[in-house]
C-alpha cells in the first residue's frame, strides 16, 4: 500500500525515512502540536513549497531545465482564486472560477513560452522566462485597478473556510475546530496528494524519459523520444502544479499581493531549496522547505537567544545579533552546497547507492 | 535474399559547414541483407555521412529516402521509429543512469509507452524482461546496476550495442564498433554482428578501420574521401584499386589493406 502510494520510489535511507516521517507527522499534527497564528502559518507555508519546489524540481532536476518563471505561474494561481474571490465575493464557485482561469492561462502560457523557446539552448531558455516572468510582474502591479498593485488584494474567502466559523461547539484536543483549522487541512491534503501525483509522474515511464533528457538529449532523441515534446509536457506540469500551489497559498494567508507572490525572492527561495533539499529527487523538496522556511522564520529568535547568553563577550553577541540572521542564512547555504553538492536527499542515498541498489 | 528495392538511399546529399564540405554529392544506395563497409581516412566525412542518414545532421542539398519515403527533413527520432539504429563512434549513453535503465529506456521507446506517465516504470516488468535480454547478449548482465559513467572504456562500447540491438532496427548503422576494444573482447561483438548479418534481411552499414574485421564481414565496401564517394564495389575489387590505395597510402594505412 505504501509501496504503490509512494510509486515503489521508496526514501532507501533510513535517516531520510526518520525525516519525512518526522515533517509528515508535524506538519499534520501541526494544528494540535503548536499554539498561535505564527506557528500555523510556518507549517502551512512549508506544505505549499513543498508543492511548489517539487513541482520545480520536476523542470530543473529531471528534466534539466532551467527556468525563471516558476513564481509567475505561482502567482497566476494565488491572483486567479484571490482576484475571483474579491470580486465575485466568497463562494466555491468563484475560487472553482479563479482555480480553473488561472489553470488556463498558467498552461497557454507554459505552452507558449515552452514551444517557442525550449528548441533553442538552455542559456537562452533561462533568459526568456526571466523576461517574460519580470514582465508579468511588472503588469500585475501596474494595473492596480484590477490587482490592487502593489498594495495586493485581500479577499473573504468561502465561509467554511474563514476563521469565525465553528463546525461545531466543542473541542478536539484543546482545539476549536475552526475554518482555519479546515483551511490548514485542506492546504495539508492537497498538497500530499499533490506531492504523490508528483511522484509517480517522477516514476512512471515518462519520468524516465524525462531523465534521459537530462542527460544527455541527444541520445534520447536517437532512441526515438522526440524531446521537444517531452520538454513542453513536463513545462506545462510543472507550471500547471504551480499554479495549485499559489492557489492553496491565496486561501490560507486570504490575500494576494507582488511581494509574496510574484517577487524575485520567491525565486531565489525556490532555487534555493532545491539545491539544500537534493535535485532530481522530489524528496527533496519535502526536507529543503522543512529546513529552509523553519530557518527563515526561527532563526532570528534563536540568535536573538544566542546573542543574549553572550552578552558578556563583545564579538560573538554582536556576530550573533538577530539583525544578521541573512547574513548566517547565507553562510548555512554555502555550508550545505560545499559539503552536500547533491543536497540533503542525495548525501543520504549515497549509502544504499554504495550498496548496489538500483 | 537480396531485393530490389532499396531501403536507404542518398541522392546527392551534401553538407557545409562554413568553407567546409564534409560530404559532397553522395549518392549511394543500400538494400536489405547487405553489409557494407564505409572506409576511407580520418576526416573522410564517414561519420558525417551517417549523421545525415540517421537524422543527427540535416544535409545542405540533395535528400535522404528511407523504404522510398523522402526523409530529408524528418529528424531523428522519426527516422529511429521508421527503423532506422545507430551506434555512435564516441560513445554515447546516459551516464548517471543504470546500465540496466539505459536499455530499458531504449526498450519503452519502442513500446511506444514514453508518454505514459500514470504507471510505474518498474510495473511493465516486459519491458525489464528485455532489456535483460539485450545485457545478456552482450554479455554485460553483471553490470546491470552499476552507471553507464562507471564502466570500463570496452564495456561502454559493448552498452553502445545493446542499446543499439534493443532499438531492434531494420538498418544497423554501427560507427567503428571495436575501436578501443580490448582483444579479448572484439569477438563479442564480431559475433554480433555476424548474428545480426545471418538474419538475412537487415541492412548493416559499418564504419570501420581495421581491414581484417572489413574483409571478413563485408559484402560490398564505400570508400570516402575529402567527402566524395570515391570507390564503391565488391570488396576484393575495390581494395584492389588504384584510388583507394592511393587513399589509404596518403595516411599511412597501407600496411592495413
Amino acid at each position: 500500500m505504501i509501496r504503490t502510494l509512494l510509486s515503489r520510489d521508496l526514501p532507501r535511507s533510513r535517516p531520510l525515512s526518520a525525516m519525512l516521517l518526522v515533517v509528515l507527522l508535524g506538519l499534520m499534527l501541526a494544528p494540535f502540536l503548536v499554539s498561535g497564528a505564527r506557528s500555523l502559518n510556518v507549517a502551512a507555508t512549508i506544505c505549499v513549497f513543498v508543492v511548489l519546489v517539487a513541482s520545480y524540481d520536476l523542470l530543473l532536476g529531471y528534466t534539466g531545465i532551467v527556468s525563471f518563471a516558476h513564481t509567475m505561474f505561482y502567482g497566476i494561481g494565488a491572483y486567479g482564486v484571490g482576484l475571483a474571490l474579491h470580486g465575485m465575493g466568497p463562494s466555491w464557485w468563484a475560487v472553482f472560477v479563479g482555480t480553473a482561469g488561472a489553470l488556463s492561462l498558467s498552461l497557454v502560457l507554459a505552452l507558449v513560452i515552452g514551444l517557442f523557446s525550449l528548441r533553442v539552448r538552455a542559456i537562452f531558455y533561462a533568459m526568456i522566462t526571466l523576461a517574460v516572468a519580470s514582465a508579468f510582474s511588472v503588469v500585475a502591479s501596474q494595473m492596480s485597478d484590477f490587482t490592487g498593485g502593489e498594495d495586493g488584494r485581500t479577499f473573504k474567502v468561502p465561509e467554511i473556510l474563514q476563521p469565525s466559523f465553528r463546525l461545531f461547539d466543542a473541542e478536539i484536543l484543546g482545539r476549536v475546530v475552526d475554518g482555519k483549522l479546515i483551511t490548514y487541512y485542506l492546504v495539508f491534503f492537497s498538497a500530499l496528494a499533490l506531492f504523490l501525483f508528483m511522484l509517480r509522474i517522477v516514476n512512471s515511464p515518462f519520468g524516465r524519459v524525462l531523465q534521459a533528457i537530462r542527460e544527455n538529449d541527444f541520445r534520447a532523441e536517437a532512441l526515438g523520444y522526440r524531446t521537444v515534446i517531452y520538454r513542453t509536457l513536463a513545462n506545462c506540469l510543472g507550471a500547471l502544479i504551480a499554479t495549485l500551489a499559489g492557489v492553496l497559498m491565496a486561501l490560507w494567508l486570504r490575500y494576494v499581493g507582488p511581494k509574496t507572490m510574484l517577487s524575485f525572492e520567491v525565486m531565489t527561495d525556490i532555487l534555493l531549496i532545491v539545491v539544500i533539499g537534493g535535485m532530481g529527487t522530489i524528496y527533496g523538496a519535502v526536507i529543503g522547505s522543512a529546513l529552509f522556511i523553519l530557518a527563515q522564520n526561527y532563526l532570528q529568535v534563536l540568535m536573538a537567544q544566542a546573542s543574549a547568553a553572550m552578552s558578556g563577550i563583545p564579538f560573538l553577541a554582536n556576530l550573533f545579533h538577530p539583525d544578521r540572521w541573512l547574513l548566517w542564512l547565507g553562510v548555512l547555504f554555502v555550508l550545505s552546497v560545499y559539503f552536500f553538492p547533491t543536497g540533503i536527499v542525495g548525501r543520504l542515498r549515497i549509502k544504499a547507492l554504495l550498496r548496489g541498489r538500483p | 535474399m537480396t531485393t530490389e528495392h532499396p531501403v536507404l538511399s542518398t541522392h546527392g546529399v551534401s553538407i557545409r559547414f562554413g568553407g567546409h564540405i564534409a560530404v559532397n554529392n553522395v549518392s549511394c544506395e543500400f538494400r536489405p541483407g547487405t553489409l557494407t563497409a564505409i572506409v576511407g581516412p580520418n576526416g573522410a566525412g564517414k561519420t558525417t555521412y551517417f549523421n545525415l542518414m540517421s537524422g543527427q545532421l540535416s544535409p545542405t542539398a540533395g535528400t535522404v529516402r528511407l523504404y522510398g519515403e523522402d526523409v530529408t527533413h524528418l529528424g531523428a527520432p522519426q527516422r529511429t521509429k521508421r527503423g532506422i539504429g545507430r551506434a555512435f563512434q564516441l560513445t554515447n549513453l546516459f551516464p548517471n543512469l543504470t546500465v540496466l535503465e539505459n536499455v530499458r529506456l531504449t526498450v519503452q521507446s519502442r513500446a511506444g509507452l514514453g508518454l505514459n506517465m500514470i504507471s510505474m516504470w518498474g510495473s511493465h516488468v516486459e519491458l525489464i524482461e528485455k532489456a535483460e535480454h539485450f545485457l545478456h547478449v552482450t554479455a554485460l548482465s553483471e553490470r546491470r546496476h552499476e552507471l553507464a559513467a562507471a564502466l570500463s572504456h570496452g564495456d561502454k562500447r559493448k552498452l553502445e550495442i545493446a542499446i543499439l540491438l534493443a532499438l531492434e532496427p531494420d538498418i544497423f548503422m554501427f560507427d567503428e564498433p571495436t575501436a578501443g576494444m580490448s582483444v579479448d573482447e572484439v569477438p563479442v561483438v564480431l559475433d554480433l554482428i555476424h548474428h545480426i548479418k545471418a538474419l538475412g534481411d537487415k541492412t548493416i552499414l559499418l564504419v570501420e578501420h581495421k581491414m581484417d574485421v572489413v574483409r571478413s564481414l563485408a559484402d560490398r565496401i564505400i570508400v570516402l574521401h575529402n567527402g566524395y564517394l570515391v570507390a564503391d564495389g565488391d570488396p576484393a575489387e575495390v581494395m584492389a584499386s588504384p584510388i583507394v590505395q592511393e587513399a589509404y597510402l596518403g595516411t599511412g594505412m597501407a600496411d592495413h589493406v
